[in-house]
């Protein structure tokens, strides 16, 4: 690891105007110290955000809203979580190990970085890593990559499975940075590769995550997220859905849909969603409507089964959260 | 992002074990400055763009930190990069602590930090000032192993013993936070802890042995 400088901050001031300055925040570290020890990351100087108080879990009427410090495995255990946004507590179980859970904070989690091989190679071409130098993935080892949202730069999937859940239920997340702070929903947090996959996010230089809101909704209670992956636990996702339903006698009122290791961002299904807005609860108008899933999607060599899995992933889920599993 | 071309006549790939240590740190710099001049020295990080003299200490500052380990103050001076596990390991010689995969991935480094079940290996120790920390060592009173030592013998929950300490953390959490409830809970609670052995249903068998007396 290259040496850096370290300094822990007391206020969000003194956090964002080091940050502002090029210093990175560091709240659980599993994501930064992992790449910073393969020097993959190399900030020269880490600002400890830990002390800031950040770590609140509550509801505000029907939303819940989660400090930006919050651990996974907190907000996953809270009782209002539980109440108000299940979906949301069972897409962070799903993920990562209970230590990790109780170390990775609820904004390292949405900044966490891919988990594409090459990207941590650092004598393989990666145009994340380092930008026109190629990429390994598209010709390489790529099962794992994505089929939505890729480029001639980049395919590697965004990891997190909570993003997924967050984007389905449509959150937005509060910053704060150098000029004062500004609301915007999770979805638009996230970039597409395009020719310039090495920035990933829309924030600001210094701009300090502080809170994600969940709004509650008619289809929160009745939501659930499903991983498919190659063992049962501690593994990322090859294919997730996070849904969430509204029903009405035997129909669907109103449908969230969002899907996860299968895009270069969390992916938000709205086609899906809209095809199954009226229908009955079934296996037969779940797949009809999982089926515009596929609309866009572009396999590489290896990964031509998540073609098939992601459709059946999101009738699955549909399945379970509709209690026809 | 700095650009990395230095990287490649190094040829370093995947992080081997002790990566922290000062004198690794002294001597790759001394490789830079051997290898790529000046180029390369004006892509590192500040501190690592002083000269290095080849017998003064790693440029970077220490840190003086406060951890109550096992029930023990102690107060040392911690480099920034050093990880919880390299400081248990290397510092207070608590080698019963392992370093398996270093990336968070395999359980191996699990310890306690006030009361929780961390990775070690993923965790700065400069962060944890103050903190109380409880390892392997810390677990038995003299002579009397813990419930979860005794039963992981008494159950055969391993065979090479590598992942051994980090399980018995892992497990005494899984057990304190309420989730050795049944069999599939212990699985799906103890699966941040890999078993190269394999020696699963006796870590389970232990688990909820344990559970159940406590
Ligand atoms: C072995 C392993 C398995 C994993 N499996 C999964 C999985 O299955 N599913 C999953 O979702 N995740 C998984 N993860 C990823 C894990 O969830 C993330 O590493 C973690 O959530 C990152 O949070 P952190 O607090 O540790 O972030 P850090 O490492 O501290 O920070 C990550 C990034 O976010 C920035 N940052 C942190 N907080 C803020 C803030 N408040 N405002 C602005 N920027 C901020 C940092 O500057 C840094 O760039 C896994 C990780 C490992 C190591
Ligand atoms: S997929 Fe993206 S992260 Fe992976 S090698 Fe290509 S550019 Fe790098
Ligand atoms: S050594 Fe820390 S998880 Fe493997
Ligand atoms: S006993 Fe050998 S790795 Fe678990």
């Amino acid at each position: 690891m290259l040496p850096f400088s370290f300094e822990k901050v007391r206020t969000e001031q003194d956090a964002i105007r080091a940050a502002a300055a090029g210093a990175r925040y560091i709240a659980g570290g599993t994501t930064l110290i992992d790449l910073m020890r393969d020097e993959v990351e190399r900030p020269e100087r880490l600002v400890d955000i830990n002390a800031l108080p950040m770590t609140d879990i509550r509801a505000d009427g029907a939303d819940l809203v989660i400090g930006a410090l919050a651990r996974m495995s907190d907000v996953a255990a809270h009782p209002e979580t539980k109440r108000l946004q299940p979906l949301i507590a069972e897409s962070l179980i799903e993920g990562a190990s209970p230590q990790l859970r109780n170390m990775a904070s609820m904004g390292g989690n949405l900044l966490q970085r891919v988990r594409c091989p090459y990207f941590r190679m650092l004598d393989a071409a990666c145009n994340k890593r380092d930008p026109g130098s190629g990429c390994s993935a598209i010709d390489g080892l790529n099962a794992g990559h994505a089929i939505l949202g890729t480029s001639d730069h980049c395919v590697a999937t965004h990891p997190s499975d909570v993003a997924v859940a967050l984007v389905a239920l449509g959150a937005a997340m509060r910053v704060r940075g150098p000029n004062g702070e500004r609301t915007f929903p999770v979805e638009e947090l996230f970039r597409l590769p395009g020719d310039t996959p090495h920035l990933e996010h829309t924030l600001r230089p210094g701009e300090l995550i502080v809170e994600i809101r969940v709004p509650g909704g008619p289809y929160a209670r009745q939501a659930r997220y499903l991983k498919v992956r190659d063992r049962a636990s501690y593994e990322f996702a090859l294919v997730s859905a996070a849904v969430a339903l509204e029903l009405e006698g035997g129909s669907i009122r109103q449908a969230r849909v969002a899907v996860g290791g299968v895009g270069t961002r969390p992916w938000r299904m709205r086609a899906v969603e809209e095809a199954l807005r009226g229908k009955p609860v079934g296996r037969d108008a779940f797949a009809e409507a999982a089926h515009l899933a596929l609309e866009g999607t572009r396999p590489l060599s290896h990964n031509h089964y998540k073609v098939e899995l992601l459709p059946r992933t999101i009738v699955r889920a549909l399945e379970m959260a509709g209690g026809t599993a | 992002m700095t650009k990395s071309n230095h990287d490649a006549p190094l040829g370093k790939g995947r992080s081997s074990s002790g990566d922290e240590e000062p004198q690794r740190g002294l001597s790759r710099r001394s490789i830079l400055q051997m290898a790529g001049g000046a180029a390369s020295l004006a892509a590192a990080p500040a501190a690592a763009a002083q000269p290095a003299s080849s017998d003064g200490p790693a440029t970077a500052p220490t840190t003086r930190i406060r951890l109550v380990v096992n029930g023990s103050a102690r107060e040392l001076e911690v480099d920034p990069r050093q990880s919880v596990l390299d400081v248990l390991r290397e510092t207070l010689d608590l080698t019963g602590t392992k370093k398996g995969c270093n990336q968070g991935a395999c359980g191996a480094c699990t310890v306690l930090i006030n009361g929780r079940r961390v990775t070690s290996c993923l965790t700065l120790a400069v962060m944890h000032d103050g903190a109380e920390i409880t390892t392997i060592e810390g677990l038995a009173r003299g002579d009397e192993l813990h419930p979860l030592q005794a039963a992981f013998i008494e159950h055969d929950g391993f065979q090479c013993g590598f992942c051994t300490p980090g399980q018995i953390m892992s497990g005494v959490a899984c057990i304190a936070e309420g989730h050795a409830t049944s069999p599939e809970q212990i699985q799906f609670w103890m699966s941040g802890n890999i078993c190269r052995c394999a020696a699963y249903p006796g870590i389970v068998a232990a688990v909820a042995d344990a559970a159940g007396r406590t």
